[in-house]
């Protein structure tokens, strides 16, 4: 088949399902009803995708292909067109986004089964599908920019899903607000480029723009790129709208909020490599923020209750630990632990989900046929959970897989991308670049955190007693096979993704596929850093036990504790930790500051210093200009005397003078 | 088909509206001549869409151009004298568009004197399409002029509770700036008439142009017109008539103001500020672009905490208009062509944003957001056209907002006259503005729950604002998506201007070079050359 019919189909199929999910049911409301349809065409028009992905992902022949659609703007010096680029990068990219997609397509029929917006998700989840296909096969900046905002746009329709509790649209706000104080740096990155170079393709970016273009113009466009990808990928100090994002539907969060969405910014990175290598300075800040948003937000998961929460931060841990990734040079085993992480991080999600779910059964059932007061009962807190393995055995097994992967149990997924993340730190460490060193230290501690934390999290929620009321009488239930399925082919590939990087010292290298085939110096478009120093391969042995025991050291110290003491736990680490505890729990209070220093003062200063400024000065001064010239009509007023041979004396008066203007003037 | 006067047809096709409305009785008869007449001239419009070659050079003259002998041969030259070039064709196809849309939202909105609004209304679709048509001074004037009266009444009319202060200061702010521009007109038809014209005053656009005005009276002249259109824009801080009209005005009147009658503005700007004083328009450019950043940051600023959701569109409209008066004194052609598309744009969005907000009050007589609150429940048609003119507005990519304010801003950061990456990226802060009060918006009126009970009941769309919203928000989606046919119509007027522009700025200089005393050029000793050279 060819190329460019298939990545017309690729790309519009989602397009097609979201207007005619959207608008369909929009005018016609007695299509809202039925799920059934609207399901299966949400679901088929991600599913045929990625089955055609796969097609292309088999049949590609290792060089570019540029499908060229049509000129989107033309103006002076910029000629802008419809382009989508297929090649390795955007491949992987689209399975990722069209097969993690297209599972959680599935989970959300089940998931969102009898609520009123079905058709409304539906829609607005296939056009989240079609803008991050823009992103990820974008053959130029403005293209990608297009995906970019408008996963933006999605992000803010899905969080603020719920409407009628206001503290959802709150939350969608804050996302779109502040994912847009990223854009405005992209958009200022794109112009930088555009006036330097003419143009804001790829093809020219990355080959004469490397070239062309001076340091300088190079350390600021990446600063300004990255300072847009801290936005859409939630890092320091731009992540805060990630958290609250937990406001939309869990599927949403899975989907967007953790596999695809949030690592926009590393494909970015990765697409712009060449360009971010030569940027040394501001790849050590890459890393360096990359190192301590990791670890922040490692800290901030300790200390949450909210299963979903603690699912945020760890996300946002995450993909600091890519970004520490990136700014080691290390661009494919970024995209290596995107893909990994979208497996294990969706499969949570959808456990939680899954949990949710049940604990909203629960409290439906209490309230209703015992007649409890559960005004107080949070589904999402894991406080009135435990035990749930025993009534949801296949979401308790998931979860566990899912976590042993994401905290780097060997052989697991995550594991073996995680270690990678390290090593390559380390070797950029042991080629002459200090700041590294720093970025390995707090990617080690980091890791034993999340061992900790997501070990915690399940055994708050599946183990131990169970801690809602009335235990004995009322429990909950395992969710359908349409939610429970996902959570398995999730689980699965937890478990193998990880052997598509395999580490250097297995046959040398030879069988790290993804390295393979994205690197730059195997034909791929990711470039790499040339590192001359290696690490002996001792070294390397010692760093993959290390690795390997500071995860089971995390899992075994937070299953030991939390086992024998529950919740209690927390209270002594409180009490061992003092107020670092309560930073955490507060979330370092990020959230205050920027209230107290920019949002009130911008706010304040409009409502109570501009808006009046307005009122009594601008307008004012035009008012006042208006009074002066009524007073001096008043006083002019009296040269209207009525007397027709007055006007005529001044006519003529006036014809003379402007006669001698004309003479003399 | 050719057609043959068919810009004066599409000019004075609502004037004989205007007049047909006037024979009319019954207040069904009136409406349906106002929506026919204003459709009809829609049509004809597509006429001259079809017939304009975008190709064709600007300097042998406009196309489908109407001209008469002049008035007063041999003493004045001023004429009838209208036509289409790239600059103003999208304007005029937008002026027809708002036509009849406008009618149809007035359809209950307007429900007295019936006669009166509608013959009105068309009058002054005549005079704003006239502004943008003529190509002799005098006749714009006369057009820019005639917009006042029919806006005068319809506010101060068929306004709010204060209309009659938002009228008189409406029409008192516009036509200070204006009488100073008339001033500037006839000094400069007769300054023009002596220089090229063997000494008959000229008010024809070309012949203006052919004349080089030296430095000193380029200035005095280019601040007249300037601060005639800066107040029409309007520009900060010229800008507080604005948000009292708006407020005051009905729907439709809001409409017509925010979706066209500021673009003769701009498109002033564009048309004579720019062509006919080069050199001041580039020494004073700086000055335009900080007003106009001042104007984005400030207006946006100020928006965000209206409570009034009419006052907060009116005050997005000075932050949209600030990326429009940036694009034009960038003189880059990415820049031009984005402000001129931007003029469609803002009309569109803010149009549609008018005629939303225009609906809510129809329905519940309040344009307080405090009263609405969680209303998606019961309009989610409405809610759907909102959303989606917020983002269009707010420069969504893929929607028609982006599309202008990318190309301005890419312009305006590699131009080298306005080009300050700090001046650039303060613009560009407009963008994230934008998404702050537009989002604020549909969050207080739209989203959390319905405690209003009088808002309970309140009926969705119907057919007539289905169809008048539609064909809004396709043009923002094809706009977003397709820009580039509507972007070439311009391109070779942009080229035209921008050459004509240099070239002339050039000779200008050079002349007030050569005219320098002698002295003050014999003031560069032979040190400060070396040191030049250097």
């Amino acid at each position: 088949m060819d190329v460019s019919l298939l990545v017309r189909l690729i790309l519009l199929l989602p397009l097609v399902g979201a207007l005619v999910n959207g608008l369909a049911p929009l005018f016609l409301p007695s299509l809202r009803q039925s799920e059934g349809l609207i399901g299966t065409l949400g679901t088929a028009v991600v599913a045929i995708p990625f089955a055609l992905t796969l097609y292309l992902f088999m049949t590609y022949g290792g060089d570019p292909v540029v499908v060229d659609f049509y000129t989107w703007m033309a103006a002076g010096d910029l000629s802008l067109d419809f382009a989508y680029r297929v090649d390795e990068l955007s491949l992987i990219m689209t399975l990722i986004v069209t097969g993690v997609g297209g599972v959680i397509h599935l989970y959300s029929v089940g998931y969102m089964h009898g609520d009123d917006g079905f058709w409304r998700f539906f829609a607005y989840l296939n056009l989240f599908i079609f803008a991050m296909l823009n992103l990820v096969l974008a053959n130029n900046l403005p293209v990608l920019f297009l995906g970019w905002e408008g996963v933006g746009l999605c992000s803010y329709l899905l969080i603020g899903f719920w409407y009628t509790d206001l503290s959802n649209s709150a939350a969608a706000n804050k996302a779109f607000i502040v994912n847009r104080i990223g854009d405005f740096a992209f958009l200022m990155a794109m112009f930088l480029l555009f006036s330097e170079l003419g143009s804001l393709d790829f093809d020219v970016l990355l080959n004469e723009g490397v070239s062309a273009l001076s340091a300088s113009t190079i350390n600021w466009a990446v600063l300004l790129l990255f300072i847009g990808a801290t936005g859409k990928s939630a890092q320091i100090p731009l992540f805060v709208w990630l958290p609250d994002a937990m406001a939309g539907p869990t599927p949403v969060s899975a989907l967007i909020h953790a596999a695809t969405m949030v690592t926009s910014g590393l494909y970015l990175l990765a697409r712009l490599s060449p360009l971010v290598l030569n940027a040394p300075v501001i790849m050590a800040v890459i890393a360096i923020v990359g190192a301590l948003t990791a670890i922040m937000a490692a800290t901030i998961a300790i200390a949450q209750y909210d299963i979903k929460k603690v699912l945020a931060y760890s996300t946002v841990s995450q993909l600091g630990y890519m970004f520490m990734a990136a700014g080691v040079g290390a661009f494919f085993v970024a995209i290596f632990h995107v893909l990994t992480h979208a497996f294990f991080k969706a499969c949570l999600f959808l456990g939680s989900g899954s949990v949710i779910h049940s604990m909203e059964h629960v409290e439906h059932e209490l309230e209703h046929e015992h007649g409890e007061d559960m005004s107080d009962f949070d589904p999402q807190d894991m406080r009135t959970m435990g035990n749930l393995g025993r009534f949801m055995p296949s979401t308790s097994a998931t979860y566990l897989i899912a976590t042993f992967a994401i905290s780097g149990i060997p052989l697991l997924a995550g594991f073996f991308s995680k270690d990678e993340i390290l090593f390559k730190a380390f070797e950029y460490g042991f080629n002459g670049h200090p700041y590294a060193w720093f970025v390995w230290g707090v990617g080690i501690i980091t890791a034993l955190l999340t061992a900790f934390y997501m070990t915690r999290s399940y055994v708050l929620t599946f183990r131990g007693s169970p801690r809602w009321p009335k235990p004995d009488v009322v429990h909950p239930h395992e969710s359908p096979t349409t939610m429970t399925a996902p959570l398995w082919i999730l689980a699965f590939f937890s478990v193998v993704a990880g052997f598509i990087g395999l580490p250097a010292v297995i046959a040398d290298g030879k069988w790290n596929l993804i390295h393979h085939y994205l690197g730059a110096p195997y034909g791929g478009p990711v470039a790499e850093p040339e590192l001359a120093a290696h690490v002996p391969l001792a070294l390397e042995w010692g760093l993959i036990a290390l690795g390997s025991l500071i995860a089971i050291g995390g899992v075994a110290w937070a299953w030991r504790s939390y086992s024998a003491h529950g919740v209690a736990y927390d209270d002594r680490l409180q009490a061992r930790l003092g107020s670092l505890y309560d930073w955490w729990q507060g979330k370092y209070y990020w959230d205050e500051a920027y209230d107290r220093t920019v949002v009130r003062p911008l706010l304040e200063g409009s409502r109570q210093g501009l808006w009046p400024f307005d009122d009594y000065v601008v307008d004012g001064a035009v008012n006042g200009v208006a009074r002066l010239a009524q007073g001096a009509s008043g006083v002019l007023r009296r040269l209207q005397t009525g007397v027709v041979q007055n006007y005529a004396l001044a006519i003529v008066l006036g014809v003379v003078l402007v006669i001698g203007l004309m003479l003399f003037g | 088909m050719d057609i043959p006067y068919l810009t004066s047809l599409v000019i004075f096709a609502p004037t004989v509206g205007a007049l047909l409305v006037l024979l009319m009785r019954s207040v069904d008869a009136i409406r349906w001549t106002a929506l026919g007449t204003t459709a009809v001239t829609f049509l004809l419009s597509i006429g001259l869409y079809v017939g304009f070659d975008p190709s064709g050079s600007l300097a042998n003259g406009p196309q489908l151009a109407d001209l008469s002998a002049a008035w007063f041969p041999d003493a004045i030259d001023i004429k009838y004298f209208v036509g289409i070039d790239g600059l103003n064709l999208l304007l005029v196809m937008l002026t027809t568009l708002i036509g009849p849309i406008v009618v149809l939202s007035s359809w209950t909105y307007i429900e007295s004197k019936h006669k009166g609004y509608y013959s009105l209304l068309l009058l002054l679709q005549t005079g704003i399409t006239g502004v943008f048509c003529a190509f002799d001074l005098f006749l714009f004037y006369i057009f820019f002029e005639l917009t006042l009266i029919p806006m005068y009444f319809i506010i101060g009319i068929w306004g709010g509770k204060e209309r009659i202060y938002a009228a008189v200061k409406f029409v008192i702010y516009t036509l200070v700036g204006s009488l100073l521009m008339l001033v500037a007109i006839i000094y400069l038809g007769y300054q023009a008439g002596n220089a090229v014209n063997a000494g008959v005053f000229t008010a024809d656009w070309y012949t203006l142009l052919e004349y080089n005005i030296p430095l000193g009276t380029q200035t005095w002249l280019f601040f007249l017109f300037a601060l005639s259109f800066a107040i029409k824009v309007p520009l900060f801080p010229l800008h507080t008539w604005l948000p009292d009209a708006h407020v005051q005005a009905p729907t439709g009147g809001s409409v017509i103001l925010a979706g066209v009658l500021l673009k003769m503005g701009t498109y002033g700007l564009v048309r004579f500020c720019l062509p006919l004083f080069p050199n001041v328009a580039q020494e004073y450019a700086m000055l335009f672009a900080v007003l106009a950043v001042i104007g984005i940051i400030y207006g946006a600023l100020v928006a965000r905490v209206q409570p009034d959701a009419k006052s907060l569109v009116a005050y997005s409209s000075v932050s949209h208009l600030g990326f429009v008066v940036l694009g034009i004194f960038a003189f880059t052609p990415e820049a031009m062509q984005g402000a001129i598309i931007q003029m469609v744009n803002h009309g569109l969005s803010t149009g549609a944003l008018f005629l939303l907000v225009g609906m809510l009050y129809e329905r519940r007589h309040t344009r307080l957001m405090d009263d609405y609150g969680g209303i998606a429940k019961s309009v989610p048609v409405l809610t759907f056209f909102m959303v989606f003119s917020v983002l269009a507005s707010a420069g969504l990519p893929g929607l028609n907002g982006f599309v202008g304010e990318f190309l301005i801003l890419l312009g305006a950061f590699k131009s080298t006259v306005v080009g300050s990456p700090v001046l650039i990226a303060l613009a560009t802060t407009g963008v994230i503005l934008a998404a702050v009060y537009l989002l604020w918006m549909v969050y207080k009126t739209f989203f959390g729950a319905l405690t209003n009970e009088a808002n309970r009941d309140m009926a969705d769309m119907n057919g007539r604002e289905f169809a008048l919203m539609a064909p809004l928000a396709a043009l923002m989606l094809i706009i977003g998506f397709a820009p580039n046919p509507f972007l070439q119509k311009s391109e070779a007027a942009t080229d035209f201007l921008l050459e004509t522009m240099e070239t002339k700025r050039m000779a200008v200089q050079k002349a007030a070079d050569e005219a320098a005393p002698v002295a003050e050029r014999l003031e560069i000793t032979p040190d400060a050359a070396v040191d030049n050279a250097k």
